[in-house]
């Protein structure tokens, strides 16, 4: 509206005078209240005029918005599941740049006492219905560069540094445990028995598998190497159940459930980002799914 | 008798008001695919559970079980476009100085009841307001604070390590889940009320939302402010 004036709301102004400041606190001059809100308004017209110029803007709104609703209804009809997955699928990755970015590998989780410790919940057992004898499991270790692959017994690794912490285990379902895990750092394991290989040398992956292969999870370099991420075997100080993962689990407070595998048989170093069982397309989960 | 018409939001508020709102859906409504996986909320008075959110025929009804990682993906979309066009919203509101119509004012939560109690038609006289009475100016701001609290105990589950200060800032992850869950809840406490408003407040009102005016008296005829419903 070209010919807008600007109408402070005077009247107020009249009713402060009239009835004392207490009714309208702040004051008649207080310009962060009411008295400093503008007002744009056109010429004074005939209730006639006013009906047909507010038809013409009416005409014009509407119409905007409902194409633009309905453009964004059928629009979103029209994309094909491939398009929103791959979408999604995208947004997933980007989200997971952004936290690769702000990700500090000094930022530790929150431990606890050991009397918050709370009762454990066995959930999934994907990759453990296989027989195992515990005798004859081996951890297969390989993909370091110019290292050969390794076959470790679990005596080797209870040779290595242990550590204990208690952390919070989150599952992606939304629920929580606290747990208090005993075992082998991911890095002490690394360093252990592949000193010597410069970080940049170092493939980028980690992928690890059950020995039947039947599940499987893949690993960023810096969440595996976080001083949290433990190769556990012992669970709230008893040696770990076999639908808990034994002999030897993933246990991290930097990542969900799902990617805390269980019944480790593989360990494979990788620069190609190694499948993950729930991110498969047919689930959807997030490849990421890091804290 | 004279009319003129009064611009009453402007283009930009317009289309981050809209816009808002199927993105809101979508985060509430992926919301409750993601809740359902470990629905355990409900209000309780002493042991006795009064509701649980939600019952098996809530469920059932929107066809929401089994579809956890579709809800995932959805809300980690949705919520840069929610965040972006919130944030977007709230530097408008800054840099054109439309916050002095929209924030409270000193008196504004003791004038607020009396603004219920004639929605309610218990007192006959709205208090004196500007744009936005005071019940709206504490409901409007409220809502963009639930927003950015939204936000903020949303990254609070979903960073809990990278975030792990904010997250103990807000009690825990447990805690976190809890307050964005109650959030959500009073999201939508606020929409029912709103579109009841709207409904109450008329069609002239509705209309501007989407042209941006009114028509209101002519200037002469400013409505004193302790006149009833013209400026609400």
């Amino acid at each position: 509206m070209s010919d807008d004036k600007e109408i402070r709301l005077d009247r107020v102004r009249e009713f402060v005078d009239k009835n004392g400041e207490d009714v309208w606190p702040g004051g008649r001059d207080n310009t962060a209240n009411v008295l400093g809100e503008h007002r744009e308004v056109s010429e004074p017209m005939s209730g006639d005029d006013a009906r047909k110029a507010m038809f013409a803007r009416s005409r014009r709104g509407f119409l905007v918005g409902g194409v633009a609703t309905i453009v964004s209804i059928f629009g979103w009809r029209w994309m094909s599941d491939e398009t929103k997955d791959a979408t999604y699928h995208r947004a997933f990755e980007f989200n997971e740049s952004v936290s690769q970015f702000f990700y500090s590998p000094q930022r530790l989780a929150p431990e606890f006492s050991l009397d918050r410790i709370t009762e454990a919940r066995v959930n999934g057992l994907e990759g453990l219905e296989s027989e195992l004898d515990p005798n004859a499991w081996r951890l297969n270790v390989s993909g370091l560069p110019g290292k050969a692959s390794l076959e470790l017994m679990i005596s080797d690794l209870k040779k290595l540094p242990r550590t204990e912490m208690t952390t919070e285990l989150k599952c992606i379902e939304g629920w929580s445990i606290i747990v208090h895990w005993a075992g082998v750092r991911f890095s002490d394991l690394f360093a252990a028995y592949a000193p010597g290989i410069l970080p940049a040398k170092l493939p980028q992956y980690v992928a690890m598998m059950t020995p039947d292969e039947l599940y499987f999870v893949g690993w960023d370099l810096q969440s595996i190497m976080h001083p949290q991420t433990l190769l556990a075997y012992e669970m709230n100080g008893e040696p770990l159940t076999v639908e808990h993962g034994a002999p030897l689990r993933l246990a991290s407070p930097t990542k969900y459930g799902i990617k805390q595998i269980k019944r480790i048989g593989r360990i494979e170093f990788t620069n190609e980002r190694p499948r993950d069982f729930w991110a498969q397309p047919e689930y959807g989960y997030d490849w990421y799914s890091g804290h | 008798m004279p009319k003129q018409l009064e611009r009453k939001h402007t283009l930009a508020t317009r289309w981050m008001h809209w816009i808002n709102f199927p993105l809101l859906a979508m985060m509430v409504w992926s919301g409750l695919l993601i809740y359902w996986a470990n629905a355990v909320y409900s209000v309780k008075l002493g042991s006795y559970e009064l509701f649980h959110f939600f019952p098996q025929w809530f469920w059932d009804t929107l066809g929401i079980p089994f579809r956890l990682a579709e809800g995932l993906q959805l809300h980690f979309f949705f919520m840069w476009l929610f965040t972006l066009n919130g944030l977007a919203y709230v530097i408008y509101t800054i840099a054109s100085g439309e916050w002095r119509s929209l924030l409270p004012i000193p008196g504004s939560l003791r004038r607020a009841p009396l603004v219920a109690l004639q929605d309610v038609h218990l007192v006959k006289r709205i208090p004196p307001q500007g744009k936005y009475n005071d019940a709206q100016r504490i409901a409007y701001t409220a809502v963009i604070l639930m927003g950015a609290g939204s936000i903020v105990t949303g990254l609070a589950i979903y960073k809990p390590l990278q975030l792990a200060w904010l997250t103990s800032l807000l009690g825990g992850y447990e805690w976190a889940r809890w307050e964005h869950f109650w959030l959500m809840v009073l999201f939508v406490v606020f929409f029912a009320v709103h579109v009841v408003q709207v409904a109450l407040a008329g069609w002239g009102n509705f209309r501007s939302m989407i042209t941006g005016y009114d028509i209101v008296e002519a200037s002469s005829e400013v409505p004193p402010p302790a006149a009833e419903g013209e400026l609400a």
